[in-house]
């Protein structure tokens, strides 16, 4: 099937050169902190995880998001969902990989990177991470392709992946769990230590992902000849506005455990992030752009009249996507080393390698997922 | 009995699984425990006590900081520069490259949320001679994904830097902010300055800290800072009960860093 992808018109050529010199550009930057080292970007001693992490964490949630579609076809045979659960499976496949990527390039010694299979420490949960969002990878890999395989061939989906398929619903609950004890485990961090940090995550992630969705099948349908199933598209907005309404429920939950207790620790991390502490205030702007974004995404997505309409619906998806983004992508990740263990501040500023390199890693997401959607689509005959 | 091929496979994959999931299981809920008895074998060539139960190691490392002895700034210096040349430690300008295994700051910081406006002058503005606490019951341990950096039978917390893969999750989970990265080549931090050829250099990209003076304490010695301290450090056996540690730690009220999160130091602060 993968030949599908090298037939295209001139404009998905120009798009897949463009994200190749992209790719490029970040690459010959990972080069240069690979001779260096880490201190090419803005992490240092204080704050020791940066855009990468956070980008990392913030797409385990868009892959985990699949889950979204496969419920409510193989457990509740909501049919509108059959042809547009393998877009959601694909998704999680580029976003995996993506993942992996920010995981690489954050890593001091990637050339180590398999002491981790070597020296397996159940302990750690870094261990099991790597064991979920691998085992994620084949499972969607091994779903997505042999559905696609079956209708190629006009025959049903073979018996020996309905197991697998069973079995992506409890994985992709695990792949945001294990990736959010990684921050909820820690003593010390006070905005991590939190038990709704999991939820959050899923609730977060299952907003996101099917926003992101969304707007892909929209732009399909802009592109191509295909149709997503407009009550299919509906019944996804819905998901996304119940996981976001949780979502900032979730986050209200935080703002009252730690301003009704009134316990500084707990309060600082917060207060940097919204208001600024100590005059330091770099991440302001970003979370008060995050809180009308939020509002307006969930406004869009909540009101029947406005989110029948496909410009709409596609404005609201793409404000909760930057919205959750910025809280999940930047605020978590960052505002959980401010203040540090001395409870004096230093700030993160990215670099341009830093975010080249990150850019890149998007670009990489992008190629898989023009490649894989072009295959699926070609093999629905509704691209040449 | 009579086992094809097909089952044989079957049951060596199950046990695989539930071997894995068994110590797996085990390890997240007692954390620690395991690791201890796997000590053992394995980890630290150089280790030459405590192969006891995790329980009672005959040997438990522990420091004790008369802190008032460094209002001596002579003092300070002599024990930081000490550290830095006996292991090599880099120093860079940019704090955001820094290497720090013994540093000192102010009591606010040391103990965040013990400071109080009214205390003692002299408490508040004496400098807090800081490092690796070498926890009871590590954090950064816990969350290695390599074992890279491991608890001794004796107590130390000790640092394989071959082994670490830079993912800095024990920096993410060190509440003392003890543990440093090696954002660039350490050796640009150590120009011009004479090498200890008995201590390795690092390299980038690997985890580094306090490591108590582990190679000098194999060999009879104290740790550097405790030998230039002038008695203002007390280093020694926590769990033998006649140890200087033990005496002063018996007769001088005591501080610990952040108690609350029941990782419990080995590194005393008498106040």
């Amino acid at each position: 099937m993968l030949e599908k992808a090298l037939k295209g018109s001139p404009r998905y050529w120009g798009w897949i050169t463009f994200l190749l010199a992209v790719i490029g550009v970040g690459f010959a930057c990972y080069l240069y902190q690979l001779s260096y080292g880490l201190g090419v970007t803005g992490m240092g001693r204080d704050i020791s995880w940066g855009v990468y992490i956070a980008q990392f964490t913030y797409f385990v949630g868009v892959a985990a998001s699949a889950v979204m579609l496969v419920i409510p076809k193989y457990l509740h045979h909501y049919t509108r969902y059959k042809d547009l659960v393998v877009f959601g499976e694909l998704l999680a496949i580029a976003a995996v990989v993506m993942c992996l990527l920010f995981i690489i390039v954050d890593i001091g010694q990637p050339q180590r990177m398999l002491n981790v299979l070597l020296h397996p420490t159940p302990n750690s949960i870094l261990f099991w991470d790597m064991i979920v969002l691998n085992g994620y990878l084949a499972i969607n890999a091994i779903v997505a392709w042999n559905t696609l395989l079956a209708e190629k061939k006009g025959v049903p989906l073979a018996g020996w992946v309905k197991p697998f398929i069973y079995l992506s619903i409890p994985w992709a609950v695990s792949i945001h769990t294990v990736t959010a004890f990684l921050y909820a485990g820690v003593p010390g961090r006070h905005l991590w230590l939190t038990a709704v940090m999991a939820p959050r995550f899923l609730a977060s992630a299952f907003a996101a992902g099917p926003s992101l969705l969304i707007m892909l099948l929209i732009l399909l349908s802009r592109l191509t000849r295909f149709r997503p199933d407009p009550k299919a598209l509906q019944s996804l907005a819905k998901t996304v506005c119940y996981a976001m309404i949780i979502n900032v429920f979730l986050l209200g939950m935080e703002f009252f455990t730690a301003f009704y207790s009134n316990i500084p620790a707990h309060m600082h991390s917060l207060e940097y992030l919204f208001w600024g502490l100590h005059g330091y205030n770099a991440l302001v702007p970003f979370m008060w752009t995050s809180v009308p974004f939020a509002i307006l995404g969930i406004v869009i997505v909540l009101v029947p009249g406005l989110r029948k309409n496909t410009g709409l619906l596609a404005l609201g998806c793409g404000s909760i996507f930057f919205s959750t983004w910025i809280d999940k992508g930047i605020g978590l990740v960052i505002g959980g080393f401010i203040p540090n263990p001395f409870e004096t501040i230093t700030e993160y500023h990215a670099t341009f390698p830093e975010i080249s390199i990150a850019v890149a890693i998007w670009a990489i997401g992008a190629l898989i997922l023009t490649i894989l959607y072009r295959i699926a689509l070609s093999v629905r005959g509704i691209v040449a | 009995m009579s086992m094809d091929r097909r089952e044989f496979i079957k049951i060596a994959g199950l046990s695989a699984i539930f071997g894995l999931g068994g110590k797996g299981t085990y390890e997240l809920l007692k954390p620690g425990q395991l690791e201890a008895s796997e000590q053992g074998h394995g980890h630290s060539p150089e280790q030459e006590q405590g192969h006891g139960t995790a329980e009672k190691p005959a040997v438990r490392w522990a420091m004790a900081i008369d802190v008032r002895r460094f209002r001596d700034q002579d003092l300070v210096n002599r024990c930081l520069a000490a550290c830095r040349e006996v292991h090599n430690v880099p120093v860079f300008d940019n704090p955001k490259d820094e290497i720090k295994w013994l540093w000192t700051d102010k009591y606010e910081h040391a103990f965040p949320d013990s400071a109080n406006e009214y205390m003692d002058d002299e408490l508040r503005e004496v400098p807090f001679l800081l490092l690796c606490n070498h926890c009871d019951k590590p954090p950064c341990v816990r969350v290695c994904p390599t074992k890279a950096t491991f608890k001794r039978p004796d107590g130390i917390v000790a640092m394989d830097y071959h082994r670490c893969i830079g993912c800095r999750f024990c920096m993410a989970a060190c509440p003392y902010g003890s543990r440093s990265f090696n954002w660039r080549d350490p050796r640009d931090g150590l120009k011009g300055r004479t090498l200890n050829p008995e201590f390795p250099t690092r390299m980038r990209g690997v985890v580094e800290k306090c490591n108590f003076c582990v190679e000098r304490l194999a060999q009879g010695l104290k740790p550097a800072c405790v030998e230039v301290g002038d008695g203002a450090m007390i280093f020694g056996n926590l769990s033998d009960p006649e140890s200087d540690v033990r005496q002063i730690l018996r007769k001088r009220t005591s501080l610990r860093r952040k108690p609350e999160l029941g990782t419990k130091p080995s590194v005393f602060y008498l106040v």
